[in-house]
């Protein structure tokens, strides 16, 4: 295997993995402020997606589509925060559990009655087509290493964000103590609408971008939903920097296991398995890597205990 | 001043949260047939050490012993096996089911009987005899059939103290059982205790300072992690630290 | 206790009645329709303990489901290809009693895997453990080309039970009710039983399950087990009446409506999965004929019970659970 391979893997994994921290962030965002599991989060990630694909068929600008993806994720989550989330917040886990997955049939069925069955096409725009020549002569999708970049200025804005704001100490503050913060007169009901608005404006841009990537479809969101809650239970419920690392830990044993796993495959199960057989268990390598952290590390990476 | 013999022995424990000294060098004992309180102001680690008595919480240093036999290792589960019945400060109780049902869940976890699968509790008359006799000693034999979210507080108190009998304990670790009880009900159960420390002796936190000075044998004062006296009723009240603890008086 | 028994035997009667009465009057769909219902409470039951009585919220149960599923689906699909399985070299089988065994123990075994690594944390970690690892085994199915992968095992004639003629769906229907039957018989022993009190005081209060000396994990496990293997039971009987396993048995989705038929019945109720199966299996039919979006009413009627009335059907027809005896 040559090195320019592993290297073109390598930023594969990188940005596979900055997308599912897009998606991570809300959640561990979401559950670290406000307590609640939320099923539906890959909801606002295909309504991203959909946004983004259609603004984009009718104006043919990717920024704007982009945009689409973050107003109409953003608003999407601030509707259902307004309308359900917000009874959920005093309910016991299996309640959240139950109401979200409702909010991911009415938003998946939804969602194919005013777009239909077919997958929509995000094409990558113009100016960031083709390959770009990478130090050490490696060819690179343009698109891709443009998502890295947006991806890692995402986590720097919200470190930023987190650390540095007025909305950052409040949302610490919430993490740490809700009772405290309503008594230092924060208005906690706009707080949740705001922080769970923004945790889905993230999920609306993931799904956007990688709708450029692969076909923007109803049910696109669940797989990488599932991702997500690992790289948070990696990483540690309700940390932000937990959920980078987790992150790039799954994008990278994922893209590394599906690119080993059939190569390791072929001696034992032969060429035309190997394909099949390797890419499944590189699927399996993840939920490993995560039974491993919890073994030596019950609350995560970050979490505390 | 611990000696051989005693039911329950803690030796020099220690337990540190952060800056916080919760609990410093502490060392008590307790022996058949007394009543030992554990006085002393809000925040003085009386909470942590009952935690680390019982199991719940593991400390930095020092040594647990119950009948001899050093517990500082185990858990909860294990030094309940051993003979050590809690009560709690705040109720722990299963309230979606019924005064009997949790005392008899009490029974049969005494009895090692948690591992039947086929035959219903409620009907096992091995089961129901103790918890009965439990229920009747603490006034809760017309409750018996009433859920326990719809008990009274002073119902679920004496459900608390059920739930320890029933176990046969060697020692009895209760935190607060008089808390928020009325004067009639404060009264009523200072009376089942000062009956119960002839079966198992008691480790008693209590701020209801009446009914530790009329129950205790021996009292002990926790300020700031410290017990900073030791003995009987007559001598903590006269002694200078805890006047001045309590009080914040200046000794002469 | 009154209400709820006398709901209890109306939900008995109801499973009975239409299948006898579509008997009767010649629609075999009907039967089908509710062998269906019959065979998803029976998983719901499985679940109920696990989640009901014990406050275990696992989003994986689609696992001993699938499970269940493929044990009959590989013991057939061997027994009808003549070829023996691998690793032991056993013919396959077209015997309910051997395969729903296979599925049993299979089932009880997973679960004593996948409750050992996600029973020692609790809460929403325990929820997204058990989806993930519910995850994995899907991926495992799709990934195993020689039982069909994506598209699954089919086998062409419904295995045999013996005295009886598994063809008819009436009789089919008569087996599926009668191992129903069994089951919830069986969980009101173990929910009675001194286990069982021990299972509800461990979700109610487990400083209070350690001041008795017992140990939450190990009681949780034990539920976890049995709740696991009788649902895989309920996972071969499912696949051996559509004749049909593929990895959806497997996928989240089906671990979500386990949870929906519990929910919609009435959690921690004995006869809540036959009332959430029924409601399921009812508005799938009719719903389904009148709008292929049906799921969004599905998903609203679920969000109407889930804010509203918590205690599900059985809670709306028989009031608060009254404890027994």
């Amino acid at each position: 295997m040559s090195t320019v391979l592993l290297l073109e893997q390598l930023l594969n994994g990188l940005q596979f993995g900055v997308m599912l921290f897009l998606m991570a962030a809300g959640l561990t965002l979401i559950f670290g402020v406000m307590g609640l599991i939320n099923l539906a989060h890959g909801s606002l990630y295909m309504i991203g997606a959909f946004a983004a694909a259609s603004v984009a068929g009718f104006t043919g600008s990717f920024l704007l589509a982009l945009m689409a993806a973050l107003a109409a994720a953003a608003a999407a989550g601030a509707l259902i925060e307004v309308t359900v989330i917000r009874r959920l917040y005093a309910r016991d886990h299996l309640d959240q559990v139950l109401a979200t997955f409702a909010l991911i049939l009415i938003l998946s069925e939804g969602t194919r009655w005013l777009f239909g069955s077919f997958p929509l096409y995000l094409d990558v725009p113009a100016w960031l087509a083709g390959p770009v020549r990478l130090p050490g002569g490696i060819d690179y999708p343009r698109y891709r290493l443009a998502v890295i970049a947006v991806g890692l200025a995402v986590a720097g804005g919200l470190a930023w964000l987190i650390a540095g704001t007025r909305l950052g100490i409040r949302i610490r503050a919430g993490e740490a103590d809700r009772e405290m913060i309503a008594a230092l007169g924060v208005d906690i009901s706009r707080l949740y609408t705001l922080v769970f608005a923004l945790g889905a404006a993230l999920a609306g841009l993931a799904g956007a971008l990688v709708g450029a990537i692969q076909s923007v479809q109803v049910g696109m969101g669940e797989p990488v939903l599932i991702l997500a809650f690992v790289v948070i239970v990696i990483g540690g419920i309700g940390s932000i920097r937990g959920a980078f690392v987790g992150a790039l830990l799954v994008g990278l044993t994922d893209t590394a296991g599906r690119v080993f796993m059939p190569i390791l495959m072929q001696p034992l199960v032969g060429q035309q398995q190997a394909a099949t057989v390797g890419s499944a268990l590189a699927s399996v390598a993840i939920y490993v890597l995560m039974a491993l952290v919890l073994l030596v590390r019950p609350a995560g990476l970050y979490g505390r205990a | 001043m611990t000696e051989p013999g005693a039911i329950l022995e803690v030796t020099g424990l220690r337990k540190r949260f952060g800056a916080l000294q919760a609990t410093d060098d502490v060392s008590l004992d307790l022996h058949a047939g007394e009543i030992h309180a554990l006085i002393g102001p809000n925040g003085a680690g009386k909470s942590t050490l009952i935690g680390q008595i019982s199991g719940a919480l593991r400390p930095d240093a020092g040594r647990v012993a119950i009948a001899g036999q050093d517990v500082t290792a185990m858990d909860t589960a294990g030094r309940a096996r051993l003979g050590l019945a809690r009560t709690f400060q705040i109720s722990a109780l299963a309230m979606d089911m019924t005064v009997l049902q949790n005392v008899v869940l009490g029974v049969a976890g005494a009895q090692r009987g948690l591992w039947r699968f086929w035959r219903p509790a409620l009907r096992d008359p091995a089961l129901l005899a103790p918890a009965r006799a439990a229920l009747a000693r603490t006034g809760l034999t017309g409750e018996a059939a009433t859920q326990v979210a719809a008990l009274s507080h002073g119902q679920r108190r004496r459900l608390e103290l059920a739930m320890a009998l029933v176990l046969r304990p060697r020692l009895f670790v209760m935190d607060e059982p008089l808390a928020g009880l009325g004067t009639d009900g404060s009264a009523a159960l200072t009376r089942t205790l000062d009956t119960l420390r002839v079966e198992a002796p008691i480790l008693l936190v209590e701020h209801d300072m009446d009914a530790v000075f009329r129950l205790a044998d021996r009292i002990s004062v926790l300020v700031e992690g410290r017990i900073v006296a030791t003995g009987p009723p007559d001598a903590i009240r006269g002694d200078r630290d805890v006047r001045r603890a309590y009080l914040g008086e200046d000794g002469p | 206790m009154g209400r709820e028994r006398i709901v209890n035997a109306a939900l008995a009667v109801l499973l009975l009645g239409v299948p006898l009465w579509a008997h009767w009057a010649g629609e075999p769909f009907t039967i089908t329709l509710a062998t269906r219902a019959a065979i998803l409470a029976l998983a719901g039951v499985g679940l109920n303990l696990a989640l009901g009585t014990g406050g275990l919220v696992s989003l994986g149960h689609a696992v001993f489901f699938g499970l269940g599923g493929y044990a009959m689906g590989i013991l057939a699909h061997h027994a009808q290809t003549f070829t023996p399985l691998p690793l032991w070299d056993l013919p396959g089988t077209k015997s309910m009693p051997v395969i729903w065994l296979v599925a049993i123990t299979g089932g009880a075994l997973m679960a004593a895997l996948i409750g050992a690594l996600s029973l020692r944390s609790s809460g929403v970690y325990f929820i997204m453990l058990t989806l993930a690892f519910g995850q994995m085994c899907f991926y495992f199915a799709v990934s195993s080309p020689t039982y069909g992968g994506e598209d699954g095992l089919s086998i062409w004639v419904r295995n045999g039970f013996p005295g009886l003629n598994t063809l008819d769906p009436l009789q089919f229907f008569l087996l599926a009710y009668a191992v129903l039957m069994a089951v919830i018989w069986a969980m009101a022993r173990i929910k009675a039983s001194p286990f069982g009190l021990a299972l509800a005081a461990a979700r109610q209060s487990p400083a209070r399950l350690d001041a008795v000396g017992a140990r939450p994990f190990r009681l949780r496990l034990v539920a976890f087990v049995i709740s696991g293997a009788v649902t895989a039971l309920a996972g071969a009987l499912f696949a051996d009446l559509n004749r049909f396993v593929s990895p959806s048995m497997l996928s989240w989705q089906t671990s979500g409506e386990l949870i929906v038929i519990v929910v919609l019945g009435g959690v921690a109720r004995l006869y809540g999965p036959v009332a959430g199966a029924i409601l399921l299996v009812t508005l799938e039919h009719y719903l389904g004929g009148i709008s292929e979006y049906w799921q969004i009413a599905l998903g609203a009627a679920l969000l109407a019970v889930v804010l509203f009335a918590r205690g599900g059907l059985i809670g709306a027809l028989a009031g608060r659970p009254v404890a027994h005896d």
